[in-house]
């Protein structure tokens, strides 16, 4: 099909995993010529594995999934420029060096950067957030130097910086604004579970505190931080981690409709012709049911580039992602989701079973709709659920008892480890019993 | 942790150290006092520096500063301790003199430490596989806590070093000197229960044969149970939990790779290249133990016709019959799983097969090839027993990588790698789309499995190399690898996509 195609030239900006898993698929369906172009490095790697770069686990060449001649022998062109602008009229990208590239089809895939707001100080030396290969590498030159270290912004970016310090041997202070962190998304015990992780290792966590200065030495460099709870809090280095937003300055003047990112509707497909956006730079104009405009995540990023390369080879094909899943590490506990689990849920739409392991480190919750017992989601501390199992949970509305029954099914943890099932299976036993109304409805 | 314990444990157990091996250039007046307060020390030394490094921190995973450690990452510290153990190797295999061992009297130095233990378990003198056997066992045992004390949140981990920690220390050390103790009488034969053909290479050599047979009920059991571990023992627990019921938790040299060799395991090459050389190397290795083994055979069967139980000829057809049996069981029953691995198990039983015939053909008694088999087993002995399983397989640790000999040359880790691959219910399943392609799984495979290749195309991982250790799975932030026995159905399993899509 797609073979009979004319050959075109299909031009991707951004070597990430939305950008490489769309060249991918598209060299499997095709002969279209391939140029992916990256200012950031030669090849691409795991962003999300940067962190363990710093803390000596693996060398940065670890975190390149493929070796070097992977790109020579399917034929993918790596161009290592810094685009400056797009003509869609000529249909060319120019680069920063002043030379131009031509294409037919241009996917425009440049991820994030991190966000900062304003605050005095934020463009003093050893103020950086961490999302580039380039962050690590300052972060890197100004490790030695550092014997305590501020982060500010209680998300996913925060904790691993926390590790990361901690891995060094750096004192922590970690300042959330929230009353409990990543509580928008973690339902209060399992925030709870991840406060009192953290504080085990030492870190300095300071909820309900927010960054209202930075400090400088006599050397431009960060002395430390003025918090609004009034304290000063020496840091020689300073970690800015409140979100990400999308990585797109370069393309205001380029006639695409921008919102907080750019624009697309349910093909990928921007406002101008033969021009796509996908993974974290991406607005979706018509946002899945239940789910964001931008989903700055490594899963969302690689199906989109799944599904563009489909309309790319000559199938028309709608983003159309299965039941949310995520996955974190938070220090030595793992995290896992799928479907819908929301923070604090209306309670007459979403009820949840909650099982805490004694030793507070582990727990299973399973949202679920009260009114007719459908499994709506789950989260799970410290242990493994098996993906496909929940995906067809969700997909076929499976009803609670049918899922507390066959739980072992959905159980990844390694071998030899013990099981949850009848600890679950008794909680939701007396959930049942202890909410007469439940029980009716059920 | 404190530093100071940590240096005052490290220059305890290295005191200990230093003291058994000042006993190179001297003889010292008592023997036992010596052994005991040097083993005292490099024991509890070492036990106190383990705890300091892990004890003290939170369970998980401990690999902060893996690549930034000299002795780790290929440094300085890495290649004196290669060069070291290299050095103690080529001195066991080629020089026992160094060590204090005289073939033609009594022992000196560092073998003679030993005797006390020696006439306590086996009733003689010791040599200098004894005093090597020993150290073996003590390190697996010390390594052995320092592994579960690293991996005390992971049960499969613990009870997995618990065994080959237990195989190692009655299997291999106490049960076959004991025996050796009890029938001071009977020919010497290997007593390692667990130790088969083609590991223990000289298991169907003539002398060995003779001494089982020669050996009484004793020696007629080891013979019985070392067949019955090839042909039957064997296939059953790989068929059933793939070859790490061996490689990970029996094999010794395996329990030496999984505790003292460790801290080495992310130095294994993931390049695809070596990936080429392996298969090609590991098939060569078996081709050449298997035509060795069945010219020495046929040299014993010529030789011996009044102990034997069949003839030369007999034997022959036998061997044929079997590879003809199983390369058509692979090609009519298991088409569609051969890849890659099938054929060059194709390509390495048909050298055999040719081997076979030409014995046949050509040679008067002894001869295969025109090479006299003893010579070519003296070869095998040296080239692949002594040089590569113990000078480049456990000396060059801190460079290659904790599993060279397993991966490249050990010849029963090649048979069991073909069953693994074309019948065994075991795989390492990968968690749907969950894997974020970090790199942890392939860095830290022993083995120099691209792990991560298969997980994040949502790939289970069947490999006829894969020992089972399971720390891919462990070290795994996403929760993505989980090691299995299952159906044989869906068990290689290529989608276009991972899942979380619904294209």
């Amino acid at each position: 099909m797609s073979k009979d195609n004319p050959k075109k030239s299909i031009v991707i900006i951004g070597n990430g995993i939305s950008g490489v898993t769309s060249a991918r698929h598209i060299r499997k369906a095709s002969s279209h010529e391939i140029t992916i172009i990256s200012d950031e490095t030669p090849y691409f790697f795991s962003r999300t594995a940067l962190m363990y770069v710093y803390m000596g686990h693996m060398r940065f060449e670890h975190t390149q999934p493929y070796e070097d001649h992977f790109w020579v022998k399917n034929k993918i062109n790596l161009v290592q420029k810094r685009v400056s602008g797009i003509d869609h009229h000529k249909k060319i990208l120019e680069f920063v060096e002043g030379s131009t590239l031509g294409y037919d089809k241009l996917v425009i895939a440049t991820g994030s950067k991190p966000n900062r707001f304003g605050w005095p100080g934020q463009d003093l030396k050893a103020v950086q957030g961490l999302y580039h290969k380039q962050d690590l590498d300052q972060f890197e030159v100004w490790s030695d130097s550092i014997q305590e270290a501020t982060i500010v912004g209680g998300g996913l970016i925060g904790i691993e910086l926390a590790e990361m310090l901690h891995s060094r041997g750096k004192k922590v202070h970690f300042l959330v604004r929230e009353s409990s962190f990543w509580n928008k998304i973690l339902p209060p015990e399992e925030s709870e579970m991840i406060n009192k992780h953290i504080k085990a290792y030492g870190i300095d966590l300071q909820l309900e505190t927010e960054l209202k200065a930075i400090e400088s030495n006599e050397n431009g460099r960060a002395r430390g931080v003025f918090t609004s709870k009034e304290e000063f809090i020496e840091s020689q280095w300073v970690g800015l981690t409140v979100g990400v937003s999308p990585n797109i300055d370069f393309l205001k003047e380029s006639g695409l409709a921008i919102g907080k990112g750019i624009k697309v509707n349910a093909f990928l497909e921007t406002n101008l012709p033969n021009i796509y956006a996908i993974g974290d730079c991406a607005e979706q104009t018509e946002p899945i049911p239940g789910r964001r405009p931008i989903e700055a995540v490594w899963y969302t990023g690689r199906m989109m580039g799944e599904t563009l390369a489909k309309t790319l080879t000559g199938e028309k094909t709608k983003y159309a992602p299965g039941p949310w899943f995520n996955s974190a590490k938070f220090f030595n506990i793992e995290y896992q989701t799928y479907g819908i689990v929301s923070a604090s849920p209306n309670q007459k739409t979403e009820a949840h079973l909650l099982w805490i392991h004694p030793n507070k480190e582990q727990s299973i919750r399973l949202s679920f709709n009260p009114s007719n017992g459908e499994l709506l989601g789950a989260i799970s501390m410290g242990i493994r659920l098996r993906h496909i199992v929940f995906e067809e949970w969700l997909k076929k509305k499976t009803h609670m008892d049918t899922v507390i029954d066959c739980f072992k099914q959905a159980n990844f943890d390694p071998e030899l480890y013990p099981t949850y099932e009848k600890e679950l299976s008794s909680a939701w036993d007396s959930l049942k019993s202890k909410n007469n109304l439940l029980k009716n409805k059920l | 942790m404190t530093l100071t314990q940590k240096k005052g444990s490290l220059i305890l157990g290295s005191s200990g150290l230093i003291l058994l091996l000042s006993t190179l250039f001297f003889n010292p007046q008592n023997n036992s006092l010596l052994l005991s307060s040097s083993m005292l020390l490099m024991i509890s030394g070492s036990l106190i520096y383990f705890k300091e490094i892990y004890g003290s921190s939170l369970a998980g995973i401990k690999n902060d500063g893996v690549w930034f450690n000299a002795l780790t990452s290929k440094g300085i510290w890495g290649w004196l301790l290669g060069m070291a153990l290299t050095g103690f190797y080529v001195a066991i295999y080629w020089f026992p003199e160094l060590l204090g061992f005289h073939a033609d009297g009594e022992s000196t130095g560092l073998v003679r430490v030993f005797d006390p233990i020696s006439y306590l378990l086996n009733g003689n003198p010791a040599t200098q596989w004894f005093l090597y056997g020993t150290m073996y066992t003590l390190a697996i045992l010390l390594f052995g806590v320092k592994f579960i004390w690293k991996y005390r949140h992971n049960r499969y981990q613990i009870i997995r070093t618990l065994s080959v920690m237990f195989f190692q220390l009655c299997f291999a050390f106490l049960i076959p000197e004991i025996l050796e103790k009890l029938n001071p009488e009977t020919p010497y034969f290997a007593k390692d229960l667990k130790n088969m053909w083609p590991l223990n290479y000289y298991f169907l050599d003539q002398w060995h044969l003779k001494n089982m047979l020669n050996g009484g009920n004793l020696g007629l059991f080891f013979l019985g149970f070392g067949l019955a571990l090839m042909f039957i023992i064997s296939p059953i627990l790989t068929y059933f939990y793939g070859k790490r019921w061996y490689c990970s938790w029996v094999c010794g040299c395996g329990a030496l790779a999984e505790t003292a060799g460790d801290p080495f395991r992310q130095l294994s090459s993931k390049k695809m290249s070596v990936w080429k050389f392996e298969r090609w190397m590991i098939h060569a290795v078996l081709a050449f133990i298997s035509i060795t083994t069945i010219a020495v055979i046929w040299s014993f069967l010529s030789s011996n016709t009044e102990i034997s139980w069949f003839t030369r000829e007999q034997f022959v057809g036998g061997i044929v019959v079997f590879i003809l049996l199983t390369v058509g069981v692979l090609f009519f029953w298991k088409k569609e799983g051969l890849s890659k691995d099938a054929k060059y198990s194709m390509i390495s039983l048909g050298v055999i097969l040719v081997a076979v015939l030409s014995i046949q053909a050509f040679s008067g008694e002894k001869n295969i090839l025109f090479i006299n088999s003893y010579k070519l087993q003296k070869w095998y002995g040296f080239g692949i027993g002594a040089a590569f399983s113990g000078v480049l397989g456990v000396g060059f640790y801190p460079i290659l990588g904790s599993r060279v000999w397993c991966r490249f040359g050990c010849p029963m880790a090649a048979i069991l790698g073909l069953q693994q691959r074309l019948l065994s219910r075991f795989r390492i399943t990968t968690n749907g789309g969950q894997c974020i392609s970090c790199g942890n799984c392939s860095t830290y495979c022993e083995m120099g499995i691209d792990v991560r290749a298969y997980a994040q195309k949502g790939e289970n991982i069947v490999r006829s190399s894969c020992v089972g250790c399971g720390i891919c799975s462990a070290v795994c932030p996403r929760g993505v690898l989980k090691l299995e026995n299952d159906s044989l159905e869906n068990r290689i399993n290529s989608e276009n996509y991972p899942l979380g899509n619904t294209l």
